[in-house]
């Protein structure tokens, strides 16, 4: 597999650590309710489908969200967080 | 408690086998019946996999629940069950695992009896190796926990080690071998056996087995399940449980849950038949790599999840090559041995790297899931004890830790590996 | 035997090898299974289930029969298919599975009780009694089955590995991957033509044809010449292409000196992890048989392997050779073998409207039924349409059932195959893997032109998904002459027709599974093991599924098939695993005090990838115990020297770097003044501890954090998580800098003495207080001072860059021996840290709350920080948790171990009565008496409470007392100093 980091371009799998769904990104605020805490950190929607996630690229450094199909392992694309916060 | 077969069974027994072969094998019957679903069910499990069909055999077996129907979307047994590295073990540590795991052995270890079908559980010994001193600790913590719940474990030292498994790498290991956790009781068993004994069990009892039919919605009413869509046919039942360890997320989405899982792949492998080489169940500390000697003579053999979410039971080459690297690490004497066939399986990850077996907030409808990779050893306790549940509506004493509120409140989480609610890290 | 003036072989190169003892002859060019065919051998190996006698039935890659261990000494490789196996000067070859000899093989019994061995047999019996399964039938099961065996010595481990990348990856060197290969050269793209051959031409080496009035060879020679010419293109023999993955990742074996005698030369193989743009899958097809009562003798083989090995090695497997077949592949063989005098007993088509030109006994619309011969082949006796039987005298039978296309690969991403009624087998599904383009024959187009013509055809569509525009190549003259069959799978007739020829899979067994109702194909091959041997059944799974088909009532094509899963054939551990053994396995860290440390004698020992030393030995001392209590007293009396610079150091920057920290420890860094060291506690989100460690602030937008050995590269990981994605909002930077910098520990009394002799700037209490850090010089180097202490004693960290860090160990050694000192190791810095109480990840391993270990009150409220709502959850503040305490045993005699259970005194040593355990254990020299750390529910509430110790593994059971975790300068006055 590989992916393409949105700073060095199409890079072996080797070279990336996932960490989860991108909803990471989407930390409550501190005032949420607990519910929408645990919600946030355990609860997922994990689709056998398109889904958007988070991976490291350890060798430079940048973490990066790629829109992957979970059932074929297609990458439809990956953006760098500044990307994805847009 | 034990009831009555419900249909005409045939027993097998060595006497069995060498009449049919007298007869040309002309007097088998089928294992199970290809029933039509009925309108109603007291019962529908959802998934024939193992712990659907344990779940099912239970119910017939423990409470004399037989108007019940086992919806597979595939085959039976086509699941993770027939596609792992058939490794049986109770070397748990932490409460409410501990006690599960204890009985799901000593289910195992009657279960060729009780089925009437030969899984060839093998308790070869499992041995899991340390390669430091904290890695000796936790392994000591496990080992006296083990026994505190009344199983075996026996802590070996280097030599200890040497003498069931002279074959390791005990002279230029990059992370040499301090000793192991022996659990003799530990083993392997035939996978597909496992399935198909009890598919046969619970058929035996009246269950019907319906293969070919997968559930495409879950009816609630008031709260309240009612019954299955299905390709086949919407289908009636008192009670439903969802044990689609895999597709979790999917059915229970029917349902309106959001579950604390997350899906990834494991893969595993085989090597050619070879002649006897390794006689235990043999696990690296340092390089998640476990490996046994099937019957047949391949070694079976896995390593962890290949780190991201799939649905697609295939893995690619990193972790490929990183388990076979553990194993020329490990013990290099099996360098020659080739790999014949991998695959990939579905894992239900959880938060805490533990099962969930408990009660949904919609009456009558049981959730069984969150298996991680550790479900095959698990599939005699989790059907009994899911079946007590659907039974009675109480938890059973075994499982009363695999509840799905742990995460809320914080009570009784039993992440074993310690990594966290990261799902793909257990 | 050989045939005159046929083959590829060179005749003038001789070699010599044995088989299982007794010497052969060969040439070079030849296999070993070609070899042991010109000796006349026909018997080279014994079923898996039953031991029956087994001859070569394949000439390639597909060969489920002859499988041989080839020699010698350690590398014994077993299961190597002699039809793969190249000859070599001084190869060893021995057949398996088989005890006296292959001739005689006790385990044949077996056959006569086959009966009663019937498919999945085993599920029915061997139940009773219970105890006999591992004591008996399972011994007896294991040592019968298996086919060869591991030497049991070490691999050495010379196999390599390397990556590869490429536009277009051609898979298979025949008349389509030749022509696909040059058609995308033209284009200008870089190609690898992988085959894994020892040579190209792919079928046209087997074949009488000729391309473009060429023989095939000739042909394909000069092609890949010029090929090889161009530049852009890399050819790769002996390559098998195993595995298809994701994005165009492809996993190849390239066996590079197993043809050779084995020496210190080129690896033995390579196993390439390819990157292809595109990839054309040219893989050809495999000739499947048909089953027919006792089609499994020695002797009995593919039309299309004798064909090979009559072109390519000059072989004939007998004299005379009957012909069996449902299509016209079994005529061309009738004619080549007459072509090549050799005598053609019988041509049997099964189909009976099949006519013919040439001049043998032709029995059309005629099955073999029967066939003779004991350890080979001697005649086969065949039923005539009318139904009159013959028998006929052949020490060879060629059999062809058709031909499957090779569509292993397009499956290895789940995609299942298309049955295609025409040519009666499976084919490629469109697109299957993304990027692989299948044609030729492996694509069901089965003549040499339509061919040539499918791989420029498949070479265009390559080029055009890479945007690259096609260049003109012209298609070759070639033979264009339809495939034509007719299927037959099974002949109906008494005995016993063998499927898969190595698991001694018979129709009965097929037939009996689906009668038991397995009539899943998935079902079928699991109860049955068809299919599951070595070769995966490539020329038997389809005729299995035929006859699934049949005995359930479904059409093929609703009957489905199995899976072909990675790899197309077996890899060794050896190759997919090469040069990780040994020190191979991972890198190697070393500290800059790593040498000397090594010098002075210090056991080192693994620290996730570094190594640290274990303790300092001095003569005289008898164990470990001894130097480390030595050493233990030197810090709490002297002044000991550690080098510390394994943990992880984060530097970080920017006008938040407060605020940065502040989110992610537990604690406030904002604070925090410049030149001031804090503690900090790092949660997971989850609420539990993830790492803790000192953070210096070196200026106002500038620290330092330490992290943990352990968790130096997590921790990064998540610090820049952070920064990128939950506080994108704060203007930080960070970066590693373990490696840059040298850090060492100076702890004891006189360690302020000791920096005072080295570090340029004077080490006052007044400027050094605890927990002060500074850049100062070390004899002159810019370096960093930090006090702060691990031990409990007054205790500094002074850092250099790390090219200087060998010289300043060297320095402070000597510096602390003048003063009565020296260096302490991993096992005195561990008793110095629990006399004191101070954590490590045994303490924080995951599942412990700051809470837990009694650091609640470093939890701000005043603040967010990462953790901090799910560390709120009621079950994580439950007083009655396992809680951090110190233990130590009633009698001093007593040492207690890690991993051990604690129970109220008198209680039974059960899961249900634990109350805790212990986490870490030291002997104290300081305080004479063995301590430890562990969790006890509620443990900080039962101090001075007697508790019952037990440890079973190690026969450990006596009464401790809860205490303080701080067994030693509880008020820390001196490190505070």
């Amino acid at each position: 597999m590989r992916l393409t980091c949105p700073h060095c371009g199409d890079r072996d799998l080797r070279e990336f650590t996932y960490k989860g769904d991108a909803l990471a990104l989407l930390r409550p605020d501190e005032t949420a309710n607990p519910q929408e805490w645990v919600d946030y950190v355990h609860n997922r929607d994990n689709p056998a489908g398109t889904t958007s996630e988070l991976w490291y690229h350890g060798p430079c450094g940048s973490w990066l969200v790629a829109v992957r199909d979970t059932t074929t392992h297609v990458t439809h694309r990956t953006l760098s967080l500044a990307e994805a916060g847009k | 408690m034990q009831f009555a077969c419900k249909s005409a069974s045939m027993r097998y027994s060595g006497f069995k086998v060498f009449l049919e072969g007298l007869r040309g094998q002309s007097g088998w019957k089928p294992v199970w019946r290809d029933p039509e679903p009925k309108q109603e069910y007291d019962v529908i499990i959802i998934g024939g996999g193992g712990h659907g069909l344990s779940t099912a055999y239970y119910l017939a077996r423990n409470h004399g629940i037989t108007n019940v129907a086992v919806l597979e979307k595939g085959y039976l047994g086509g699941g993770n069950v027939g596609r792992n590295t058939t490794i049986v073990r109770a070397n748990y540590f932490l409460p409410g695992n501990s006690e599960f795991y204890s009985h799901s052995l000593k289910l195992w270890e009657g279960l060729e009896a009780d089925l009437n079908y030969n899984v060839m559980h093998s308790q070869r010994g499992l041995i899991n190796l340390f390669h430091s001193d904290g890695q000796r600790d936790a392994f000591a913590r496990r080992g006296n926990a083990m026994i505190n719940q009344g199983d075996d474990a026996i802590l070996l030292d280097r030599e200890g080690v040497r003498r069931h498994l002279p074959y390791l790498d005990f002279d230029n290991a990059r992370f040499p071998v301090y000793g192991g956790l022996f659990h003799p009781r530990g083993g392997t068993a035939r996978h597909d056996a496992v399935a198909w004994g009890y598919a046969r069990g619970a058929d035996q009892r009246g269950v019907d087995l319906i293969q070919q039919c997968e559930v495409t919605g879950i009816d609630i009413e008031n709260g309240r399940v009612t019954g299955v869509q299905t390709t086949r046919g919407a289908i009636r039942a008192k009670k439903v449980a969802m044990v689609v360890a895999g597709r979790s997320s999917e059915v229970a989405a029917m349902a309106g849950m959001r579950l604390p899982i997350e899906s990834h792949v494991l893969q595993a492998f085989v090597t050619e038949g070879l002649k006897p080489c390794i006689d235990h169940v043999v696990s690296f500390g340092m390089g998640h790599f476990y490996i046994s000697q099937s019957d047949k003579g391949g070694l079976v053999f896995g390593g962890d999840i290949d780190f991201y979410a799939s649905y697609a039971q295939r893995g690619n080459l990193p972790m490929k090559e990183h388990v076979m690297e553990a194993g020329m690490a490990l013990m290099p004497m099996i360098g020659q041995a080739r790999v014949l066939r991998s695959w990939g399986g579905i894992m239900d990850m959880s938060p805490d790297g533990s099962p969930i077996i408990d009660k949904t907030h919609i009456e009558g409808l049981t959730l069984n899931c969150g298996w991680c990779y550790g479900g095959f050893k698990a599939v005699p306790a989790s059907g009994f004890a899911t079946a007590h549940l659907v039974a009675t509506g109480e938890l059973h004493e075994t499982a009363a830790g695999f509840r799905l509120d742990r995460f809320e409140t914080g009570r009784g989480l039993m992440d074993e590996e310690g990594t966290g609610a990261q799902h793909n890290l257990h | 035997m050989r045939v005159a003036g046929r083959g590829l072989i060179d005749r003038d190169r001789p070699i010599r090898f044995s088989f299982d003892g007794k010497p052969i002859e060969a040439f070079d060019g030849d296999t070993v299974a070609s070899a042991l065919l010109a000796n006349d051998v026909a018997l080279m190996g014994r079923s898996f289930k039953y031991h029956r006698p087994r001859g070569v039935v394949t000439a390639g890659s597909d060969e489920p029969n002859a499988l041989i261990s080839v020699g010698p000494g350690i590398d014994i490789a077993p299961n190597t298919q002699a039809t793969m196996q190249e000859v070599y000067d001084g190869l060893i070859a021995r057949s398996q599975n088989r005890w006296p000899s292959l001739k005689f093989d006790a385990m044949a019994i077996n056959d006569l009780f086959s009966p009663f061995l019937a498919a999945g047999f085993y599920y029915k019996t061997f139940m009773w009694p219970r105890a006999f399964w591992e004591a008996l039938y399972e011994p007896i099961i294991r040592r019968a089955a298996g086919l060869g065996a591991l030497s049991g010595a070490p691999d050495p481990d010379r196999s390599e590995k390397a990556y590869a990348h490429c536009d277009v990856l051609v898979v298979g060197a025949g008349p389509s991957g030749l022509m696909a290969a040059e058609a995308a050269a033209e284009a200008g793209a870089d190609v690898i033509l992988a085959t894994e051959e020892n040579r190209v031409g792919g079928r046209l080496l087997s074949e009488r044809e000729t391309i473009d009035g060429e023989s095939g060879d000739v042909w394909a020679d000069a092609r890949v010449a010029r090929l090889a010419a161009r530049g852009n293109v890399r050819v790769m023999t002996r390559t098998t292409v195993t595995g298809a993955y994701d994005n165009g990742t492809y996993g190849a074996l390239e066996r590079v000196a197993l043809h050779v005698t084995p020496g210190e030369g080129p690896p033995p193989t390579c196993f390439w992890r390819i990157t292809a743009g595109r990839a054309i899958l040219a893989a050809g097809a495999l000739e499947r048989s048909i089953a027919f009562p006792m089609n499994d003798r020695p002797g009995i083989m593919s039309a299309a392997a004798i064909r090979t090995y009559l072109h390519r090695y000059g072989v004939s497997p007998g004299q005379r050779i009957a012909v069996f077949g449902n299509n016209d592949d079994a005529h061309r063989t009738a004619a080549d073998l007459t072509e090549a005098g050799i005598k053609v007993a019988a041509l049997i088509d099964t189909r009976e409207d099949a006519t013919t030109s040439g001049d043998w006994p032709f029995y059309p619309g005629a099955d073999v039924i029967e066939t003779q011969g004991r350890l080979r082949l001697e005649g086969i006796t065949i039923r005539k349409p009318g139904g009159g039987t013959l028998r006929i005298g052949a020490d060879a039978l060629a059999v062809s059932g058709g031909w499957n296309p090779a569509v292993h690969l397009t499956c290895h991403m789940n995609g299942r195959p298309v049955w295609n009624e025409d040519i009666a087998a499976f084919v490629p599904r469109e697109n299957a893997v993304p990027g692989l383009i299948p044609c030729g024959a492996a694509n069901g187009v089965f003549s040499s032109r339509a061919c040539l013509e499918d791989g420029i055809r498949a070479a265009s569509d390559a080029l055009t998904a890479l945007g690259r525009k096609s260049s003109f190549v012209a298609l070759p003259e070639a033979d264009d002459t339809p495939y034509r069959l007719s299927p037959k799978w099974v002949v109906e007739a008494p005995g016993r027709s063998w499927l898969d020829l190595q698991n001694d899979v018979t129709t009965k067994d097929v037939t009996l599974a689906a009668k038991e109702n397995f009539r899943s194909v998935e079902h079928m091959k699991r109860y049955t093991t068809q299919g599951m041997a070595t070769d995966q059944g490539k020329g038997s799974n389809v005729t299995a599924l035929a006859l699934l088909a049949d005995a359930t009532g479904r059409t093929i094509a609703d009957t489905g098939t199995t899976t072909f899963r990675p790899p197309y054939t077996p890899v060794a551990i050896s190759s997919m695993g090469a040069g990780h053994s040994g020190k191979g396995f991972a890198p190697e860290r070393f500290t800059t005090s790593h040498a000397a440390s090594v010098k002075a004698g210090a056991p080192m020992i693994e620290a996730g990838l570094w190594y640290r030393p274990s303790y300092f030995p001095e003569p005289g001392e008898a164990t470990w115990r001894e130097a480390c209590d030595r050493e233990v007293r030197m810090v709490r009396e002297r002044v000991g020297v550690a080098d510390v610079s394994t943990l992880g150091k984060i530097d970080i920057q920017g006008p938040d770097a407060g605020a940065f920290l502040d989110f992610v420890y537990t604690n406030t860094f904002s604070t925090l003044k410049e030149g001031r060291v804090r503690y900090g506690l790092m949660l997971r989100e989850d609420g539990h501890v993830m790492d803790d460690g000192t953070t210096a602030r070196l200026g106002a937008n500038h620290y330092l954090m330490t992290t943990t050995t352990a968790a130096a590269g997590p921790v990064m990981a998540h610090l820049e998580f952070v920064a990128q994605g939950l506080r994108p909002d704060l203007n930080v930077r960070l970066v590693s800098a373990t490696e840059q910098w040298a850090q060492f520990a100076v702890a004891g009394p006189k360690a302020q003495a000791v920096l005072d002799t080295l570090v340029d700037e004077d080490v006052t209490d007044a400027d050094w207080p605890f927990m002060s850090c500074r850049d100062v010089h070390v004899s002159g180097v810019p370096g960093r001072l930090f006090r702060i202490s691990f031990s409990g004693e007054r205790g500094y960290e002074l850092a250099v860059p790390a090219r200087y860090g060998a010289s300043l160990w060297r320095l402070l050694l000597a510096q602390a021996e003048s003063f009565g000192g020296g260096a302490y190791g991993m096992e005195a810095l561990n008793v110095l840290r629990i006399e004191k109480g101070f954590i490590t990840h045994a303490e924080i391993h995951g599942r412990t709350t700051a809470f837990d270990i009694g650091m609640q009150g470093m939890m701000s409220r005043k603040k967010e920080f990462i953790g901090k709502a799910l560390a709120a959850r009621q079950g994580l503040l439950d007083p009655s948790r396992e809680r951090l305490v110190g233990l130590r045993p009633k009698d001093p005699q007593n040492e207690m171990t890690a991993g051990g259970f604690l129970f109220e005194r008198g209680a039974a040593p059960t899961r249900a009565n634990a109350q805790g355990y212990t986490t870490s254990v030291c002997y104290s020299p300081t305080l004479e008496t063995p301590l430890a750390l562990g969790f006890v529910k509620s443990g900080p509430d039962r101090l001075g409470e007697d508790m019952r110790f037990v440890d079973h593994l190690r026969g450990l059971d006596f009464a401790v007392e809860l205490t303080h975790p701080v067994a030693f300068d509880e008020e820390g006055g001196r490190m505070r100093g």
